[in-house]
């Protein structure tokens, strides 16, 4: 398969390494008598991107922020296909830009690098604040700019982080649809090559970026087993893979909310 | 630019109209009911007094300043130390919250007495006696402010690898900012109170002393116009620090 991405995704150490893909196994979760996961298990592909679908309080963001070290779960683990723990490994794109209101954009984007002692990689951030097209607009205040910079800008931030795995938490759903679909071509984009997990409500989005979607139903949840979809996301609103895949999601989904 | 001008023409404009509003009012009382000058002067006698007493005034103000500011600074300090020490380990913050509160259950006018004797009838009784009513407004509202950040900012924070005190230095001291704005607000407002409080009790120096001495010789002018002095101290204090705090607080207009 050819990644017709900007770069490879790299490791902390630079050397190109394929990304590794998540396993979650034996996964529970329980909050008192609230059982979220019991015996969860779920496999991603390194390099790819997997939509992670359910309705609402089926526990996709605790899966998500386990698989970041987030929350610790009360039973099972979360490792890399290539058998090392992933939670360093991630970087993290939660519901909210999560801007920090008092730095400017390029602050924000590289304040991982300050929270670690790092030397801020000045080119490496100019050169994502050009990709998201933020350039102009590296000393303004989140305050200053719209909702799609502001997603634009968290993405900069994300990316800056080197981190071959990718977690999203609806990272798009506060913006309206032209924007959103907009914004769904610059992710593909940049994204390509990482190791992906992105959560969504949204059929549509889930079709336009994903090469598998996996399914997540039922109390306990259980995952039910991904569904590729055929040809290199971000498919063209046309495409007709998209809209195979979105009538079948949007068939399963309803079916199971019923 | 055109409305700046004008809105900061209104502020002065009405800072004024407040102020000679009070005085029409005071002056009124004092003509209408003919007290005495040594119950109620009126405003010309209070500025006479101002004007024969300048130098006298003028030398003790310097004192309650310092006081107050010295006070305000001490207050300060020590309130953000324990409002950061209690924010960082739980179990400092166990142990050290009923102590703020015990601090608190006792008035100052009864510690007063006790400082003097402690620090002597010097600054440093007034100084201690600002900085025990300033540093807890300061602490809790700090120590809130630090409790409450956002949860996503840290979570965000920890899956960038940051330590607990990286977390707290990039992002909870700065997002506890406006809180600690509030608390400096207050404190600055009842920073005169703890210095004058030290004054009355036992002092050979200040507005207090001042107001103190000219009560018990009937000088009513004087003491009026120290407490003139003492306010006009108070509102130029809640002007710098409302400078300070909107300087500071840039990224976060409705708060500065």
């Amino acid at each position: 398969m050819q990644l017709h991405s900007t770069q490879p995704a790299r490791t902390g150490s630079g050397s190109k390494v394929a990304p590794p893909g998540v396993r979650v196994e034996h996964l529970t979760l329980r909050y008192g008598e609230n059982t979220i996961f019991d015996n969860l298990n779920l496999r991603t592909s390194g390099g790819r991107l997997t939509a992670l679908l359910g309705v609402s309080g089926v526990g996709k963001t605790s899966l998500l922020k386990i698989i970041a070290g987030l929350i610790e779960p009360t039973a099972g683990r979360v490792i890399g296909t290539d058998d090392r723990p992933v939670f360093d490994r991630i970087a993290y794109m939660g519901q909210q830009d999560l801007l920090l209101p008092w730095l400017s954009v390029f602050k924000n984007v590289t304040l991982g690098a300050r929270l670690r002692r790092e030397t801020v990689d000045q080119a490496r951030a100019w050169r994502l604040l050009e990709q998201v097209g933020l350039a102009a607009h590296h000393k303004s205040l989140p305050a200053a700019l719209s909702g799609g910079m502001r997603q634009r800008a968290a993405i900069a931030r994300t990316l800056y982080e080197r981190r071959p795995i990718v977690l999203m938490d609806e990272p798009f759903c506060a913006l309206d649809a032209i924007t959103r679909a907009n914004i769904h071509e610059l992710a593909a984009e940049m994204l390509g090559g990482r190791t992906v997990l992105l959560i969504t409500h949204d059929p549509l989005e889930a079709a336009r970026l994903g090469h598998h979607l996996v399914v997540l139903q039922g109390r306990p949840a259980t995952a039910r087993s991904p569904i590729a979809v055929a040809g290199e996301p971000p498919r063209s609103p046309d495409d007709p893979n998209l809209q195979n895949s979105q009538a079948q999601l949007l068939r399963l989904l309803m079916e199971r909310q019923r | 630019m055109i409305t700046g001008i004008h809105s900061r023409f209104a502020k002065a404009g009405r800072g004024l109209a407040i102020f000679s509003g009070l005085i029409a009012i005071w002056w009124a009382v004092a003509t209408l009911f003919r007290l005495p000058v040594y119950m109620l002067p009126t405003p010309p006698v209070v500025a006479e007094a101002l004007w024969a007493g300048r130098d006298f005034l003028w030398e003790h103000a310097l004192i309650t300043a310092s006081e107050i500011l010295l006070g305000l600074g001490l207050g300060l300090l020590l309130g953000a130390l324990l409002a950061v020490s209690m924010a960082f380990s739980r179990v400092l913050q166990r142990w050290l919250m009923p102590v703020l509160v015990v601090s608190q259950s006792i008035p100052i006018f009864a510690l007063a007495p006790l400082l003097v004797l402690w620090f002597g009838f010097g600054i440093s009784s007034k100084v201690a006696a600002a900085a025990l009513v300033i540093f807890f407004p300061v602490a809790a509202s700090f120590y809130d402010g630090l409790r409450r950040t956002e949860p996503g900012w840290l979570e965000l924070a920890r899956t960038m690898g940051a330590s607990r005190l990286a977390q707290l230095r990039h992002v909870r001291l700065a997002a506890a900012l406006p809180a600690f704005g509030s608390g400096l607000r207050v404190g600055a407002a009842i920073a005169p109170i703890g210095a004058v409080i030290g004054e009355w009790v036992g002092s050979s120096g200040g507005l207090g002393y001042v107001m103190l001495n000219a009560n018990a010789r009937m000088q009513t002018p004087v003491c009026f116009a120290a407490l003139f002095i003492l306010s006009l101290m108070a509102v130029g204090l809640w002007h710098i620090v409302n400078l300070v705090l909107k300087y500071l607080l840039y990224w976060a207009p409705d708060a500065a």
